[in-house]
């Protein structure tokens, strides 16, 4: 729009051709009382004059001035008269500055914005009309009114509309109310809510019963999209839950390692993403980093994984307690550690441009892209572990030493290898969860400890031993947890969740997805 | 009945309680403040927090060192029995608060108009010290009947007990729970009657908690060497083959593991005067889990090892904090993995260990 105005007025200084605008209205918009300005801004917008924008956007940017009775829009060294577009020069050596107050500027801006409205790029009419909701001011309804008529948007429609119903509510008038209640009733925005329970307090009865009604409808359209939203939710919750949980159904469900210090790998993912978004906005690479990122943050925590399991984890095999201790340990280690190297505070991760945004399904419902992406790449991992321990060599000697270790070893399965292997394999799948929750949620020292309860939670619900009951386990709790939310608030959710996993393992100590017979 | 200690244990234990009785209470009360063998308030509350902290080792220690239940939820039921004590000590503070209210300043804050019920008659003392005993005891004997009865053990155990310490921490983070939120307890006036932050009462706390804590190992003594201690040490060691012997193993676990939640409750109301503060923090999984250290590092099913271990590890830890803070974390976690990969036995099996063998 900026742009646009500059055109009209590098034209206008070009043709140095008279345009007129009403002089009175220009002077009253100057120098007249609060009101008078205000319907001055009415008239001028109403002239359908070109020079009408370039005038407010003066006005708004504080390039307005006064010379004696002259109203001189100032552009650097040269001016033009605001009344009839002539090119003044040289400048008058009196001038006084026009003070627009917040009040006038908000008009004049939703004044430009209506006329913005008239545009011929769908865009630009969209963002008038976001700009317009909310701020209509008296002075541009005729403009608006007319621009709803011209357009054939849905989208802008809804907002012009929603705009109108807005101002028409308030109008004296019986008929105008009832047919601004009609339009509302056929919304599907949130906004109109409160403006319908409003005008149901209306003294006509009449108004009020259509406002009543309205009210039902536009309740049970909200509904709809709430429950898509709830919906949505759910399953991202659920999809970061299962990242979190996917590498621990791995090293606990497969191998019965309970690794601690599991959360503590999806920090290093994160961190990981940090430092790979850092790097590549050194070299003007930021929106690819999420490329590199991905596998750099699987390489690290798969590799300080498999260190941790030479290192320590494999001398406690087959005492549970003691791995719970010693890997606790390295946890606390790995924090603090992340603490000298990186500080105390949260580091920034940003998304990349085309992550940001959403898809927008409905006026209060709107999918982030960055929530799409992480479901994506949720199922993206479970699709490619799934391959990688059923359809592959690998697999197979990670499940015949899962099933029977000495019998594997007997036929020739490198078992102290494939340990290694495997608990690298959950370690990279812990750093792939952190590189994604580092695209919305804080990246600090703390980041894993917040899920390896969770993340516990998910694998002993799901059943161990095998990646499907995982996914339902995620997806069940990342639903039960975003419902209750709505209902009951946040703290409580997770206490009635952590409250009924305990219960439940308590009647099913084997999980959702036992396996049955021998192998269990 | 079998004896409980050899002559120099005996007089190792009277040794002790003469420090915590005589010793201690002389040199901090009766030597004047200048004087260089003179006790300071500091020392006293440390060293009595320290002994809480190892009667809180102990009771870990017959549930984990003898029944070999690695439960992480004894800093929950340590928490609670202050949080039991926390309510009468905020009842004593009376109209003194900031707002001058027979309220908790923090319901004033919160503009509540009246106590909810859960702090019906914490005004009385011996109601506050029923509650310490009580809730603890309770919630154990009731979690852990659902667990051992449908035979959740093990790993899995330690992970639904942690679970219910996180879900138990987030409950009192609430303002709306009324336990004070995040800030908890703390600014106590009085206790019986007598000023909390006067020295003759933190002595006073002081040789009670000395009390305890050789109470509690007198009584963890007795049961490891009971006919009871024995089946306790058979449950950790084969449980099946202790269950086909014809013993219930629910009812040894569901004792044990509720004795443990009382001695750690007691402690906990000790432990909150001398603190000066009792908040959620105090549950946190990271604490309970600590609890476990100090009982490796004293080593396991000794009982005078958990003692050891708790004071070693605190002392260090309050070392630690004074003189360099950020490398905390790193000798904790090195203690963690360091012990359980090379001293499973501890500190006092290591000796008994030398000692069995020079003999």
């Amino acid at each position: 729009m900026r742009r646009l105005i500059l055109n009209l007025t590098l034209a206008l200084f070009a043709a140095g051709k008279a345009h007129a605008l009403d002089a009175a209205a220009v002077a009253k918009l100057a120098f007249g009382e609060s009101d008078e300005r205000i319907a001055a801004i009415g008239i001028l917008v109403g002239s359908g004059d070109p020079l009408a924008p370039v005038l407010l956007k003066a006005l708004v940017d504080g390039e307005l001035q006064a010379a004696g009775e002259r109203v001189l829009i100032i552009r650097g060294e040269e001016a033009i008269d605001a009344a009839t577009g002539a090119k003044v020069s040289p400048l008058p050596a009196e001038r006084e500055d026009v003070i627009a107050n917040n009040r006038l500027r908000a008009a004049a801006g939703s004044a430009l914005a209506s006329l913005q409205l008239l545009a011929a790029d769908r865009t630009a009419r969209l963002e008038a009309a976001r700009a317009l909701s909310g701020s209509l001011s008296a002075a541009t309804v005729p403009l608006v009114r007319s621009a709803l008529a011209a357009e054939r948007d849905g989208e802008i429609r809804a907002l012009l509309a929603m705009s109108l119903a807005t101002i028409d509510l308030a109008s004296e008038d019986r008929a105008t109310r009832l047919a601004a209640i009609r339009m509302l009733g056929e919304s599907s925005n949130a906004a109109a809510k409160p403006l319908l329970i409003a005008a149901a307090k209306d003294r006509d009865p009449e108004v009020s019963t259509a406002a009543k009604l309205s009210l039902i409808e536009v309740e049970g359209r909200l509904k709809w999209a709430e429950l898509g939203g709830l919906l949505f939710t759910g399953v991202s919750l659920g999809s970061i839950l299962l990242l979190a949980a996917l590498g621990l159904a791995i090293t606990y469900g497969l191998m019965g390692v309970i690794n601690m210090a599991h959360g503590e790998l999806i920090m290093i993912g994160a961190y990981t993403t940090y430092v790979v978004q850092n790097a590549f906005r050194q070299f003007d690479l930021f929106e690819w980093y999420p490329v590199a990122a991905v596998p750099a943050a699987f390489t690290m925590s798969a590799i300080v994984g498999m260190l941790l399991e030479r290192g320590v984890i494999r001398w406690l095999y087959g005492r549970p307690l003691e791995t719970l201790l010693a890997t606790w340990g390295i946890s606390l280690i790995l924090i603090q550690g992340t603490r000298t190297v990186f500080g105390a505070q949260n580091v920034p991760v940003e998304n990349p441009a085309w992550m940001s945004g959403g898809i927008a399904m409905a006026a209060n419902l709107v999918l982030p892209w960055n929530r799409i992406a992480i479901i994506a790449f949720a199922a993206a991992v479970l699709v490619l572990i799934w391959l990688l321990l059923n359809r592959t060599r690998m697999g197979l000697f990670v499940r015949g030493v899962t099933q029977n270790r000495e019998m594997a070893s007997c036929v020739g399965v490198p078992t102290a290898r494939i340990d290694t292997l495997a608990f690298g394999l959950g370690a990279g799948i812990a750093g792939l969860a952190g590189c994604a929750m580092s695209q919305f949620g804080n990246v600090g020292p703390d980041l894993g400890q917040g899920y390896i309860v969770d993340s516990f939670m998910v694998v002993v619900f799901g059943g161990v031993g095998q990646l499907a009951g995982t996914v339902y386990a995620a997806l069940v709790l990342g639903f039960a947890n975003k419902f209750l939310e709505a209902s009951s608030g946040a703290v409580i959710a997770k206490i009635v969740v952590l409250v009924f996993i305990i219960v439940f393992i308590q009647r099913r100590p084997q999980g959702l997805f036992a396996l049955k017979g021998r192998a269990a | 009945m079998t004896r409980l200690y050899g002559p120099k244990a005996w007089a190792a234990l009277g040794a002790l309680a003469v420090v915590l009785f005589v010793v201690v209470p002389v040199f901090s009360l009766a030597v004047p403040a200048g004087s260089p063998f003179h006790l300071s308030q500091y020392w006293v509350t440390l060293i009595g927090k320290i002994m809480c902290y190892a009667v809180v080792a102990i009771a870990m220690d017959l549930i984990w060192g003898y029944t070999g239940i690695l439960s992480l939820g004894q800093g929950l039921f340590f928490a609670l029995g202050g949080y039991a004590l926390g309510m009468y000590l905020m009842r004593q503070i009376g109209r003194e608060g900031q707002y001058q209210s027979e309220l908790p300043d923090f319901m004033v804050f919160l503009d509540w108009k009246e106590l909810p019920w859960h702090w019906w008659n914490t005004d009385q003392f011996w109601w506050a010290a029923l509650l310490v005993i009580l809730v603890p005891g309770l919630l154990a004997l009731v979690f852990g009947y659902f667990a051992f009865r449908s035979r959740v053990k093990g790993v899995y155990f330690s992970i639904i007990t942690q679970a219910l310490t996180f879900a138990a921490m987030l409950l009192f983070f609430r303002n709306d729970t009324g336990f004070g939120g995040n800030n908890g307890f703390t600014d106590f006036k009085r206790l019986l009657g007598y000023s909390v932050t006067a020295h003759e009462t933190r002595v006073t706390l002081f040789a009670v908690t000395g009390l305890l804590l050789i109470g509690t190992l007198l009584l963890g003594r007795w049961i490891v060497k009971s006919k009871l201690g024995r089946v306790l040490v058979a449950i950790r060691d084969a449980e099946t083959r202790a269950a086909f012997c014809g013993y219930n193993t629910l009812h040894y676990k569901l004792f044990i593991f509720t004795l443990a939640a009382v001695i750690c409750g007691i402690a906990g109301a000790l432990y909150v005067p001398q603190a000066g503060i009792i908040n959620p923090g105090e549950m946190s999984p990271a604490n309970s889990i600590e609890i476990a250290i100090w009982v490796a590092v004293g080593g396991r099913g000794t009982l005078t090892g958990a003692i050891v271990g708790a004071g070693l590890v605190n002392f260090a830890k309050s070392l630690f904090t004074v003189w360099f803070p950020e490398y905390w974390l790193y000798f904790l976690g090195l203690l963690f993995i360091l012990v359980t990969l090379f001293l499973p036995q501890g500190i006092v099996g290591l000796l008994r260990g030398r000692r069995e063998a020079a003999a």
